[in-house]
């Protein structure tokens, strides 16, 4: 817009897994063996920004906001792109394909995206905010999936008008197959 | 542009081969290139490339094409590449994406991962050759395009010489091919055939894991039999989630 136009946003994600087992269960082993691999790869990944990291530990599985056996996976990243060409389109999509052995079945979303200031780190209570966000009234501009997707723009018109609660942008900016799917991420970290 | 307009252009057999030709390469193409390996003049070429476009088939850009930009080199030339736009004709209409994508919703919220990959490698059996096989990789590639995965052969050179055998998720776990690491000093190579194209792309999008996991399921099955072929999941943008991959050794 302007010549001094700011850093563009980036796009926060939250997801959260209900273990079947208690992550030292053989039958979560698997799993276990994957976190190392697939978080470096995140990191590696080009337009990776921030991933919650338990203090002293690899990642967050430690963490426990959400309940005793939820793990969250809290990350930032520059674009839809690449957090949609990290979580599908790499190795890290074939630990998805086996989710059901390792995580309960979420009846409620367990996955939001949201649009941040470049810079910011999101707190895992901001994120559990924008989830339950996403639970109580379904997509919108705050709170959004990949499959109900808002751009960083209609975020910003939103947030200016007045904190999300206006009707009418839901129809804005949505792919094709219009009330088909309401997931985004799902629950493997 | 109607889906069936867009369809119908394709009658033209001239128009068809320039069309296939671009869709094979998945890269963008010039208009010699594509005239060549259709055997027709530039000119025409060009009239039916910009009617491809025109009718939503094809793409068009410009760029300077690699290998011609020495001083003074001219102006970006046109270059065309398949349209992510799908066309689909029914007659009488059909729609079977919508019942699609509302089953795999609904698979979707049920979590009924497993039960769709187990239905899905259940018809991949069913679709293999008389003989219970689809033969060796070759065999395979023919089952695949048909099924419109449009199949590239690519021979990718393993390890180093002297260093047989793959890291944890190559070719090390899998059993049934071990019989060719016998030479030393031989350089591994393995043949992988990858898709351009997938089948399911719609619902693919919309619910990844439950309908890429169907899809290996599906090739799962299908290989069952198969004589040292295997598939795996492999994610790239832009292809197939799954590629097929055999093992051999060749002396250098």
């Amino acid at each position: 817009m302007t010549d001094d136009a700011p850093a563009p946003p980036h796009l926060a994600q939250l997801n959260v897994g209900t273990l079947r087992f208690p992550l030292g269960d053989p039958r979560m082993a698997d799993f276990v063996a994957l976190l190392d691999p697939v978080n470096a790869l995140a990191d590696a990944t080009p337009g990776f920004v921030w991933r919650l990291v338990e203090e002293g530990a690899d990642d967050a599985t430690g963490l426990r906001p959400a309940g005793a056996d939820v793990i969250v996976n809290l990350s930032v990243w520059e674009s839809a792109e690449a957090l949609w060409d990290f979580v599908y389109r790499s190795a890290h999509l074939d630990t998805m394909r086996r989710r059901r052995e390792w995580f309960r079945r979420h009846v409620d979303a367990h996955a939001v995206l949201w649009w941040i200031p470049a810079g910011h780190v999101p707190t895992v209570e901001e994120a559990l905010e924008r989830l339950a966000l996403l639970r109580g009234g379904g997509p919108s501009p705050r709170a959004f999936t990949f499959n109900s997707p808002y751009t960083a723009d209609e975020a910003a018109e939103a947030a200016a008008i007045g904190r999300g609660g206006v009707g009418g942008v839901g129809g804005v900016g949505r792919p094709g197959l219009e009330g088909v799917g309401r997931t985004g991420l799902e629950e493997v970290s | 542009m109607d889906d069936i307009d867009a369809v119908a252009s394709l009658r033209d057999p001239v128009r068809r081969r320039l069309y296939e030709f671009v869709a094979a390469q998945g890269r963008e193409v010039g208009r010699n290139e594509a005239a060549e390996a259709a055997g027709v003049q530039r000119s025409l070429a060009a009239f039916h490339l910009d009617r491809l476009v025109e009718v939503g088939l094809l793409e068009v850009g410009s760029r300077r094409l690699t290998g011609r930009s020495g001083p003074g080199a001219g102006r970006p030339a046109k270059v065309y590449r398949r349209s992510a736009a799908e066309r689909g004709v029914s007659v009488p209409p059909r729609d079977y994406r919508t019942a699609a994508a509302l089953m795999a919703e609904a698979a979707e919220a049920a979590g009924l991962d497993r039960e769709v990959q187990d239905a899905a490698r259940r018809r991949g059996r069913a679709l293999r050759g008389p003989g219970g096989s689809c033969g060796d990789l070759g065999g395979l590639a023919e089952v695949l395009a048909a099924r419109g995965y449009d199949p590239v052969l690519e021979e990718a050179v393993g390890e180093a010489d002297g260093v047989v055998g793959g890291r944890g998720d190559g070719e090390g776990d899998g059993e049934g091919h071990g019989e060719g690491h016998g030479g030393t000093g031989a350089r591994e190579r393995r043949a992988v055939l990858r898709m351009r194209n997938c089948p399911f792309h719609v619902v693919a999008e919309l619910f990844p894991p439950l309908v890429c996991g169907m899809n290996l399921a599906l090739l799962e099955g299908l290989v069952e039999g198969s004589d040292g072929v295997r598939v795996r999941m492999d994610p790239r943008p832009g292809w197939c989630c799954v590629v097929a991959e055999t093992s051999k050794t060749k002396d250098r």
